[in-house]
C-alpha cells in the first residue's frame, strides 16, 4: 500500500470518530505532533507542581494543607499518566525528561510566574486549573485513545482543584480587609497569565489547522479563551471581586464577553525562557532528578539481586 | 522517498522501550521496567486495565499503581505485569484473523423467528 492510501485510510478513520491506537498505522507528522503535545503537557503537570509545593508548609491551616498536598499528588499522577500515553508513540521516559531539563520541551509557561501569596493558591485552582480544565475537557475526545483516556481519568480528578481554589478565595473574600485586599490582589496578578494559557491567536498560531484536522484539538485557542471569559466573569461577581481589565464587557450583540488585547510581548517573553521563573522551575526540576539518580539506581540493583537470589534458590 | 512505517506488535509499548530486562542495558542504565496495571474496581468484577508505569520490581510495581490509580478507592485488587510479557494481535492482520466471525450470524439469539406466543425465551 502506498503512503497515499495509508494517510487516506487514517484520515477516514479519524473522519469517522474512530480512535488511534498505539498500533495502528499513523503518518509520521501525527506521531510527533502527539509526542510534543503530550510530553509537554506531562510536563507541565510536573512543573505545576513547584508553585503549589511552594505553599504546602505555609498553608493557614491544617484542612489547607491536606488538601494542598492531595492536589500536588495528584498532579504527579496526570504527569504520571501523560508521560505513559506517550511512550505508546515510541517516546521513552529518558528521552522526555532530558528534553524537558535541556530546555529543548516545553512547558505551560503560566508556571513562570511566582505564587507571593497564600491567595494565589486559590487564585491558581480556580484560574489555572479552570483553564486548563477547559482544553482538557475537549482532550477527552482526543483522536488518539491513550491521550483520551488519561485525560478522562485526569478531568475526573480536576474538578476538586478547581472548587477548592474557589472556596479558599470566597473564604478569603469575607475574611478582614486585609484577606479581601489580597484575594483581589492574587486575581489581579493570575487574570493575564491565565488568558495567555490558551497559547497564541488562532490568526497566528502555526500548528492549529492540521491539528484540527486529525481531531488532536477540537476546539481553537480563540474559542476556549473565550469560553473562559464568559465562565470567569460571571463567577468572579460571587466573590464580590474584579478582573482587572477595563474593556471588560458583556456584548449583548456577540452573547459574549468582549475583554481587551492581551500582552503578547509578555508573553512570548515567557515562552521564550526570560519569565520571572523560568530559570529556577527548571533548576528545581533538574536538581531533584540528579539527587533521585542514587535511589533509582539502588532500587534497581536491589531488584536484580533480589532476583537473582530467587533463580539460585529455584535452581 | 523514504516512507518509515513503524509497527509495534507486542502490547501498547513499542518494543524497543518496552520495559528492559533487569540485568543491565547499556544505554539505558537506571530505567525501570515498564509495567501494565490491571485494576479491579469492586468485587465481583474483572481487573481492567488501567495504563502503565515505571518501577523497578513487581512489588514497587503494585505500590506505584496505587499512588498513581487508587488515590480516591478506584480499587480493590490490583495486577501488575511487565509490558514486554504482553503479546497482542497484529491490526494490519485484524481483517483476516476476526473474519471468520462476521458471517455466522446464526450465533446470535436474534437470528431466530418465533411466534409471539413463546414466552419466556
Amino acid at each position: 500500500m502506498s503512503i497515499h492510501e495509508l494517510e487516506k485510510i487514517f484520515q477516514n478513520k479519524i473522519d469517522k470518530e474512530i480512535k488511534i491506537e498505539p498500533k495502528d498505522w499513523m503518518p509520521e507528522a501525527y506521531r510527533k505532533t502527539n509526542i510534543r503535545q503530550i510530553s509537554q503537557h506531562a510536563h507541565s503537570e510536573i512543573v505545576g507542581m513547584l508553585p503549589e509545593g511552594n505553599w504546602i508548609s505555609r498553608a493557614p491551616s491544617l484542612k489547607r494543607k491536606a488538601i494542598l498536598i492531595a492536589k500536588v499528588q495528584d498532579e504527579a499522577g496526570h504527569g504520571l499518566y501523560l508521560y505513559s500515553a506517550a511512550e505508546t508513540l515510541g517516546s521513552s521516559r529518558e528521552q522526555m525528561i532530558d528534553d524537558l531539563h535541556s530546555g529543548k520541551a516545553k512547558y505551560s509557561s503560566i508556571f513562570n510566574y511566582p505564587t507571593l501569596t497564600w491567595a494565589d493558591m486559590g487564585a491558581v485552582g480556580w484560574l489555572v486549573d479552570g483553564a486548563a480544565i477547559l482544553n482538557q475537557v475537549m482532550l477527552c475526545r482526543t483522536s488518539y485513545g491513550p491521550y483520551a483516556r488519561a485525560m478522562v481519568r485526569i478531568c475526573k480528578e480536576e474538578s476538586f482543584h478547581q472548587r477548592q481554589g474557589f472556596e479558599s478565595l470566597l473564604v478569603l473574600s469575607k475574611g478582614t480587609k486585609e484577606q479581601r485586599d489580597m484575594c483581589q490582589d492574587a486575581i489581579n496578578r493570575w487574570w493575564w497569565p491565565s488568558l495567555m494559557m490558551f497559547g497564541p491567536k488562532d490568526s497566528e498560531s502555526t500548528n492549529s489547522d492540521q491539528s484540527i484536522k486529525w481531531k488532536i484539538k477540537r476546539k481553537t485557542n480563540d474559542e476556549l479563551r473565550q469560553q473562559f471569559v464568559d465562565m470567569i466573569a460571571e463567577q468572579v461577581k460571587l466573590l464580590g471581586m474584579t478582573l482587572p481589565d477595563p474593556h471588560l464587557k458583556w456584548n449583548e450583540s456577540r452573547k459574549h464577553y468582549d475583554f481587551g488585547e492581551i500582552n503578547w510581548d509578555e508573553f512570548w517573553n515567557v515562552v521564550k525562557g526570560n519569565g520571572p521563573c523560568n530559570k529556577q522551575r527548571l533548576e528545581a526540576r533538574v536538581k531533584a532528578h540528579e539527587e533521585g539518580t542514587w535511589v533509582r539506581e539502588a532500587a534497581l540493583a536491589y531488584a536484580v539481586k533480589k532476583q537473582s537470589r530467587t533463580k539460585a534458590k529455584v535452581a | 522517498m523514504n516512507i518509515q512505517i513503524r509497527k509495534f506488535y507486542y502490547g501498547d509499548i513499542p518494543e524497543e522501550t518496552g520495559g528492559n530486562s533487569s540485568s543491565s542495558n547499556a544505554s539505558n542504565e537506571t530505567g525501570w521496567p515498564l509495567w501494565e496495571v490491571f485494576i479491579r474496581s469492586k468485587q465481583g468484577l474483572d481487573h481492567k486495565h488501567a495504563g502503565s508505569l515505571h518501577a523497578a520490581d513487581a512489588q514497587m510495581a503494585i505500590e506505584n499503581a496505587r499512588d498513581v490509580y487508587t488515590r480516591r478507592q478506584e480499587g480493590v485488587s490490583i495486577w501488575v505485569v511487565e509490558s514486554k510479557h504482553i503479546h497482542a494481535t497484529n491490526p494490519d492482520e485484524a481483517e483476516m484473523f476476526y473474519e471468520p466471525a462476521s458471517d455466522k450470524v446464526y450465533r446470535h439469539p436474534t437470528f431466530y423467528d418465533l411466534p409471539d406466543e413463546v414466552k419466556h425465551m
